[in-house]
C-alpha cells in the first residue's frame, strides 16, 4: 500500500486531554471483525462518538471542524495496548495524518509509520501547549522534523527514524525494499535455516 | 564480550544490520497468525501476486471471533455473519496458501499463544511473530517474540522478515520467598505497579531471579504474556531444564533433542552482560494484586485502599470504575468473573481455580465463566474432573478460546457490570460497553467467585 507522501502539514489541532488512550478505545474490538480496511474512520474512537443507542453524540469528534482536523494531539503514552492496526486505519481513514503526544506505544507508533500517519513525541513543554490551546492552527514540516506552534507557542523539534521519514515523504512502504533483500534473505536461510 | 539473553538471540537472526539509514532485516522463525489481524494482509499478497515465502514456518488458528458455545444442533453461535466471515476468511486464506491450521476440527485448536508452546513450535532462541500484542507470552521459553501490526504480518508471509530497530534492554530481578497465595499473576502485575503502562516501552524485557527460575511455565507464559502492559514489546526469561522438559516429546520438538538444549543452555545471559536498565523487586513484598483503574498499571495489594487519584486522568478512571480513593478494594460487590484468556488460562491456572471451587458454590448474584485456552487443555482438565468441580459449582464451562478477554465474539459484560477477570487489559470498555474490568490472579477469581465480593484467595482453605 502506498499513501499520500507527507512532507508539511498545517491543520487545525484536535485534543483529546486523557493519558492512556489505549488502541481499544481507538477502535473498539467489534470493528476488528472486518475483512477489509475501508471505512474504519466511521468507527474510530467509536465510544465517545455515538451514544448507547447507536445515536451521534455532540463530541467534537462529530463536528465539521473535528473532521477538517489534519492532527490530533492526545495525552501521555497515546495507543497502548493491543497491536490492532485497525487503529491507525481508522485514524487515517477518518482525516488524521499526524498524532502529537508527549509518549506514544511503540507498535502503535510502528504501525502508524507503517500507514501514512506521523506519530510525534515532543517536548513536554510544547505537549501542554498543545493540550492547553486545543483549536490551534499548527504547522509539522518533516522536511525539517519541526513543529511551529503559532502565537509565540514557539517552534520545537522532534525525531523521527531516518528510514521511515523516507518512506513517509515519498509515500512508499516497506515491502518494496524488503522484496529487494531477497538475496541476502535467501543466503540467510542457506546457512542458517 | 558479555552478551544479553536477548543479544544473542537477536544476533542469530539479523540478515541485514541496522543503520542509521534503515532498520534491521531479522529474520522470523515462526510466524503465528490468527482470523482477526491476517485478512487484510493475504489482500496485499493477492493484489501484489507474492506467494507465502515459508508456509512450513506458520502456523495458523482461529480464537477470537469464534463462540465458546455450541447449539443444540450442534452449530456455532457466531456473534455477527461478519464474524463467521472471519473465521472463514482466515480457513479458506491458510488453505489456499498451504498453511497449517488449527481450526474446528483440530485437537489443538486455541489461543494462538497457549497453542505454539503446547505443539512445542515455540522454542528457545527463536524470533516468533504474530499480529497479536500479547506474543510476548512465547518469550517464556528464551525467544525473542512480539506482536507486529497486519502490514508486517504481510511482510513476514511474503519475505520471512521485518524491518526493525534494536530495543533497549531492562532486566527485571525478583529475588526471595513469595508468599503463600502470590501468584505469577500478582508478580506481574506488582511489576507492572512498578514501572508503569509505559515503563517498557523501548526496551525488551528480562526477567531474572530465583523467583523466576523456580517458577513453571504455565508461570513464566503468564509473567511474559503481560510485558506488553508495561509497555515492551517482548518479554524474556533464559531457557533451562524446566524449559527443556516441557517441550520433550511435542509435536515440533527437534529431533536431535539433547543437541537442542545444549544449544539453547547456552542462550543465558552471561556474567557480567549489561542492560541499559535495571529494576528490583522483592518477593516477600508482592502479595496478591488486583487493579482499580482502567489500565494495567493500576494495581494494588489487594489488601490496600484505593488510592487518590494524581491527576484528572486517574479521577477519570475511578469514576469509570465506580470506587472511591481511600476506600478498602476487597469487599466490592462483583457481577461476573471470568476465568481464561492467554494469561491464565491453562492447567495450573484452572487446577488453582478448582482448588477454590471444590466442594462450595459461586454466590447467586455472581455469572462465572471459566474458558479453557485450548481444546487439549478443556480435555486435560476434563479427565482430572476439574469440568465437574466447576459446574457443581454453578460455573460455566465453555469452549476453548478468547471469548471474554476482549469480548469479539459475543461474551460480554453487561453495562455497569464489575467482572473479575484473569485476562490481562482492564481498560474501558473492553469487555463491554461500560463494563468495569479488575484484573486478578485465577485464585483470586475463584475466591470472589464464591463470596460475590472481591476476596484475598488467602483467606479460603482449598481442598488438598
Ligand atoms: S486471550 Fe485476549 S489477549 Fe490473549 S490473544 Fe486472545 S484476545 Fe488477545
Amino acid at each position: 500500500m502506498s499513501f499520500k507522501p507527507l512532507k508539511t502539514v498545517t491543520s487545525r489541532t484536535l485534543v483529546l486531554q486523557p493519558a492512556n488512550i489505549d488502541t481499544d478505545q481507538i477502535m473498539p474490538a467489534k470493528f476488528l471483525s472486518m475483512t477489509t480496511k475501508a471505512g474504519l474512520g466511521e468507527h474510530v474512537f467509536a465510544n465517545l462518538r455515538y451514544d448507547a443507542q447507536g445515536e451521534l453524540t455532540d463530541h467534537e469528534l462529530n463536528s465539521e471542524e473535528g473532521k477538517a482536523c489534519e492532527i490530533l494531539v492526545a495525552g501521555h503514552n497515546f495507543g497502548c495496548g493491543s497491536s490492532r492496526e485497525h487503529a491507525p486505519w481508522g485514524l487515517t481513514d477518518y482525516g488524521f495524518r499526524v498524532v502529537i503526544s508527549s509518549e506514544i506505544a511503540d507498535i502503535f507508533k510502528g504501525n502508524s509509520l507503517k500507514n501514512g500517519l506521523l506519530p510525534i513525541i515532543i517536548d513536554k513543554r510544547a505537549h501542554q501547549w498543545l493540550l492547553d490551546n486545543p483549536g490551534a492552527d499548527v504547522t509539522v514540516d518533516l522536511e525539517n522534523c519541526e513543529v511551529r506552534l503559532p502565537r509565540n507557542g514557539g517552534t520545537y523539534n522532534f525525531e523521527v527514524d531516518a528510514f521511515s521519514r523516507h518512506c513517509l515523504m515519498e509515500g512508499v512502504d516497506e515491502m518494496g525494499y524488503l522484496a529487494a533483500q531477497d538475496d541476502a534473505i535467501a543466503a540467510y536461510e542457506d546457512e542458517r535455516v | 564480550m558479555s552478551k544479553t539473553l536477548f543479544d544473542k538471540v537477536w544476533t542469530r537472526h539479523v540478515v541485514v544490520p541496522e543503520t542509521s539509514a534503515h532498520p534491521a532485516t531479522l529474520y522470523i522463525d515462526l510466524h503465528l497468525i490468527h482470523e482477526v489481524t491476517s485478512p487484510q494482509a493475504f489482500t496485499v499478497l493477492r493484489e501484489r501476486g507474492l506467494k507465502v515465502r515459508r508456509p512450513d514456518r506458520t502456523l495458523a488458528t482461529i480464537d477470537h471471533s469464534t463462540p465458546t458455545l455450541i447449539n443444540a444442533d450442534g452449530s456455532r453461535p457466531y456473534v455477527t455473519e461478519q464474524a463467521e466471515k472471519q473465521v472463514e476468511t482466515l480457513l479458506a486464506n491458510t488453505e489456499e496458501y498451504g498453511i497449517e491450521t488449527h481450526g474446528w476440527d483440530s485437537d489443538n485448536r486455541g489461543i494462538v499463544h497457549v497453542m505454539g508452546p503446547e505443539l512445542g513450535a515455540t522454542q528457545p532462541g527463536m524470533t516468533i511473530v504474530c499480529g497479536d500484542s500479547h506474543t510476548s507470552t512465547h518469550g517464556a521459553f528464551g525467544a525473542i517474540a512480539f506482536g507486529i501490526g497486519t502490514t508486517q504480518v504481510g511482510h513476514v508471509l511474503a519475505n520471512q522478515c521485518i524491518l526493525m530497530r534494536k530495543p533497549k534492554t531492562m532486566a527485571i530481578h525478583v529475588n526471595g520467598e513469595l508468599g503463600k497465595g502470590v501468584t505469577p499473576k500478582d508478580v506481574i502485575l506488582a511489576i507492572i505497579a512498578k514501572i508503569g503502562v509505559g515503563g517498557g516501552t523501548g526496551y525488551a524485557l528480562e526477567y531474572r531471579g530465583n523467583v523466576f527460575e523456580e517458577m513453571s511455565m504455565d508461570g513464566r507464559m503468564t509473567v511474559c504474556n503481560m510485558s506488553i502492559e508495561a509497555g515492551a514489546r517482548c518479554g524474556m526469561i533464559a531457557p533451562d531444564e524446566t524449559t527443556f522438559s516441557y517441550l520433550k516429546d511435542r509435536k515440533f520438538t527437534p529431533e536431535n533433542y539433547d543437541a537442542a538444549c545444549a544449544d539453547w543452555a547456552s542462550l543465558a545471559t552471561d556474567e557480567g552482560a549489561v542492560f541499559d536498565k535495571e529494576v528490583h523487586l522483592r518477593a516477600e513484598d508482592i502479595t496478591p494484586m488486583v487493579t482499580y483503574g482502567t489500565h494495567p498499571g493500576m494495581g494494588i495489594s489487594i489488601e490496600a485502599a484505593i488510592p487518590a487519584a494524581a491527576d484528572e486522568t486517574d479521577q477519570g478512571a475511578l469514576d469509570y470504575m465506580q470506587l472511591k480513593a481511600g476506600e478498602k478494594i476487597a469487599g466490592t460487590h462483583v457481577n461476573k468473573v471470568f476465568i481464561g484468556s492467554c494469561t491464565n488460562s491453562r492447567m495450573e491456572d484452572l487446577r488453582a481455580a478448582a482448588a477454590i471451587f471444590k466442594n462450595r458454590k459461586v454466590a447467586k448474584s455472581v455469572t462465572a465463566i471459566i474458558v479453557p485456552g485450548s481444546v487439549l487443555i478443556k480435555a486435560r482438565a476434563e479427565d482430572e474432573g476439574l469440568d465437574k468441580i466447576f459446574i457443581a459449582a454453578g460455573a460455566q464451562w465453555r469452549e476453548a478460546g478468547c471469548s471474554m478477554c476482549l469480548g469479539m465474539n459475543g461474551d460480554i459484560g453487561a453495562p455497569g457490570d464489575l467482572v473479575v477477570s484473569t485476562s490481562n487489559r482492564n481498560f474501558m470498555g473492553r469487555q463491554g460497553p461500560g463494563v468495569r474490568t479488575v484484573l486478578a490472579s485465577p485464585e483470586t477469581a475463584a475466591a470472589t467467585a464464591i463470596a460475590g465480593v472481591i476476596t484475598d484467595p488467602r483467606n479460603v482453605e482449598t481442598a488438598a
